[in-house]
């Protein structure tokens, strides 16, 4: 239960590591997403059919399980999702390119900066667009914040739903500094739209790496509290350790990414893998487990968390010598002028009513943009048509991947099983149902 | 790169933004896709979607100045005059985003193109990962997906009518009760 790197070049070949976890395939034959109970059992008419959720709080907000319950043995099981659904891809289409910026955070309202990130990603790669050095390393530092944050409301939702009521409040403590730190920077605690095709949408603000630099000093600390609170809780390894099983070969074929493709046993993360902002000129490990189970994705978040502040703690040193730096690309047909050039330039205020009005256009075309997401690969699928709205945008949501893996990690599990699963799973269903 | 002519079903290639997309017949998407897996090691399938391109470019749907329907006062677009974009095919595209697990990630898009009503292969006994993704997209985009183990509504309700991303989707087109006509 390393992080076993020794072990490539033994039959299996990089990215996968370790030994197989089970043989052979635990995917559903008929439909790979619903677990059939056997015909066999079904004759004993002893199957008792249960609706777990969609407003059970260990759900994580709304998914239905349709479970077949054999004693306490989940013999059946289908998920239902859709109860979150807003069409956020269709309100997009409706919104001019930099309004649209507002709702890929609240698709995955957990993970929002990284969600923000990914599709200002993608205008800019239509745009071609230059993005300022400052604002590189500021949407890094925001962005693992944000992983910290959405790890820590993963730990400690998963341990409260198996009883560890304090890990709950020591999470939400840490959880708490860092939206004070988003707070400060964008004056909204989620949901900031701090990223602005371009850049930034404002500078840094004073007083604000003092505060982070407070966070990452803190934190160690906090995450030594977690383990010492879970790691040896012999309750918390009963329920989580062997429950839950994913092979390296099922994550594959069903799609998965992030922690829980990295628990699996493949060692595989965009940021090391397929480099975005500036994640080739920091320093940091990625964490891979080989067990497969509910354990080794919480020891994944847990280890990457500790990542995520090294390179938190990275990006503050350069960002401190980027004082008086633009944050913002100085592109006029996109980038809206400095607010008091309104007053004096006559070319800057037409600029300004255009791109607020009707909006700067982007040119036609169709990118794919992904990036590594707390919960995976949360990627970006954008066609325009030249305009200055969208023709279809397109969400990859990692949680919607990871939730077709349930069934396959709850063949033979227990009921109460069933809910350390989900859990570790970490699908947030904003994402899931879009 | 590689030789993506062996690719079955191939019709024509476009790099763009550094991404590549393979166009290829709809009557061999599988093929292709069990190929792309098999032989050219994109082993994990990312992501389906389908896009509706009804009224591209024609329509002033995005404003443009000298379309065939002229200019749309309600959505002017005076920046200067622009190219119109290339047409399309058909009214459809599926792309399948496909990523190979190696150095370098390196990504594929394989799309095709088909009419309303048209089936395309499910490629779920190629990837157990299209099950779901291709569910999204028969619910809101109306693909049929010919083969799919479970092919209904994933999103939305069960008994919902229309597809909701298409684009003769009547904006706030939900039906209102007790209205005078019923």
């Amino acid at each position: 239960m390393s992080t076993t790197l020794q072990n490539v070049g033994r039959a299996r070949r990089w990215p996968i590591v370790g030994d197989p976890i089970y043989e052979g395939s635990r995917i559903p034959l008929r439909v790979p997403t619903i677990l059939d109970v056997p015909p066999a059992l079904h004759e004993t008419d002893d199957i008792m059919q249960v609706n777990f959720g969609p407003n059970h709080p260990s759900t994580h907000g709304v998914l239905r399980l349709i479970v077949d319950l054999d004693g306490e043995d989940v013999v059946g099981l289908s998920a239902v999702v859709g109860y979150l659904h807003t069409g956020f891809e269709k309100n997009m289409e409706q919104k001019t390119w930099w309004k649209a910026i507002t709702y890929p955070e609240r698709i995955d309202y957990v993970g929002y900066q990284n969600n923000e990130l990914v599709f200002v990603l993608a205008i800019e790669k239509m745009l071609d667009l230059e993005v300022p050095e400052k604002a590189t390393w500021m949407r890094m530092l925001l962005c693992e914040l944000n992983r910290i944050h959405s790890h820590l409301v993963y730990l400690g939702t998963s341990a409260l739903e198996l009883g560890a009521i304090s890990m709950f409040w020591y999470c939400f403590r840490e959880r708490e500094t860092i939206l004070d730190l988003f707070e400060l920077v964008a004056g909204q605690r989620m949901h900031t739209r701090y990223f602005q095709a371009g850049g930034l949408a404002e500078d840094i603000p004073g007083g604000f790496f003092p505060e982070a630099r407070k966070f990452v000093e803190i934190m160690p600390g906090a995450l030594d509290e977690y383990l010492t609170i879970l790691d040896r809780n012999q309750i918390w390894l009963e329920r989580t350790q062997g429950v839950g099983l994913l092979s390296a070969d099922d994550a594959i074929a069903l799609g998965q990414s992030g922690p829980v493709l990295r628990a699996s046993a493949v060692d595989w993360d965009l940021r090391r893998d397929a480099p975005y902002l500036a994640y080739d000129q920091v320093d940091f490990r990625v964490p891979v487990y080989t067990g497969g189970d509910v354990y080794d994705r919480y020891r994944v978040r847990m280890d990457e968390m500790a990542e995520s502040v090294k390179i938190a703690r990275q990006c503050l040193d350069r960002l401190e010598r980027m004082e008086g730096e633009p944050w913002i690309s100085d592109d006029r047909k996109v980038v809206l002028p400095p607010r008091e050039e309104l007053h004096t330039s006559m070319e800057s205020l037409i600029h300004h009513f255009k791109i607020v009005t009707e909006g700067y256009r982007v040119p036609a075309g169709e990118v794919y943009v992904a990036v590594e997401s707390p919960r995976g690969e949360s990627g970006c699928y954008v066609v325009s048509d030249g305009g200055p709205r969208p023709w279809r945008v397109h969400f990859r949501a990692p949680s919607f991947a990871a939730l077709q893996a349930t069934a396959t990690c709850s063949g033979g599990a227990l009921i109460a099983d069933l809910i350390a699963i989900v859990g570790s799973l970490d699908a947030v269903m904003g994402d899931v149902d879009r | 790169m590689s030789d993506w002519t062996k690719v079955p079903g191939y019709l024509s290639t476009k790099e763009e933004h550094g991404e590549t997309t393979i166009v290829v017949e709809r009557a061999h998407i599988r093929d292709a896709c069990a190929y792309a897996r098999d032989e050219l090691g994109f082993n994990v399938l990312i992501d389906v979607v389908a896009t509706d391109y009804l009224g591209w470019p024609e329509k002033g749907v995005s404003g443009y100045i000298g379309t065939a329907s002229g200019r749309d006062l309600n959505m002017p677009m005076t920046q200067g005059l622009q190219a119109l974009p290339e047409t399309k095919p058909a009214r459809f595209s599926i792309s399948y985003h496909l990523l190979a697990l190696r150095q370098g990630a390196p990504r594929l898009r394989l799309q095709c193109w088909l009419e309303d009503g048209d089936p395309v292969d499910t490629v779920v006994p190629v990837w157990p990962a299209a099950d779901w993704f291709e569910r999204e997209q028969y619910d809101l985009m109306g693909i049929r997906f010919h083969g799919h183990p479970n092919l209904e509504r994933l999103l939305m309700e069960d008994d919902w009518e229309g597809h909701p991303l298409r684009k003769d989707y009547p904006l706030g087109g939900e039906p209102v009760r007790f209205s005078p006509a019923e």
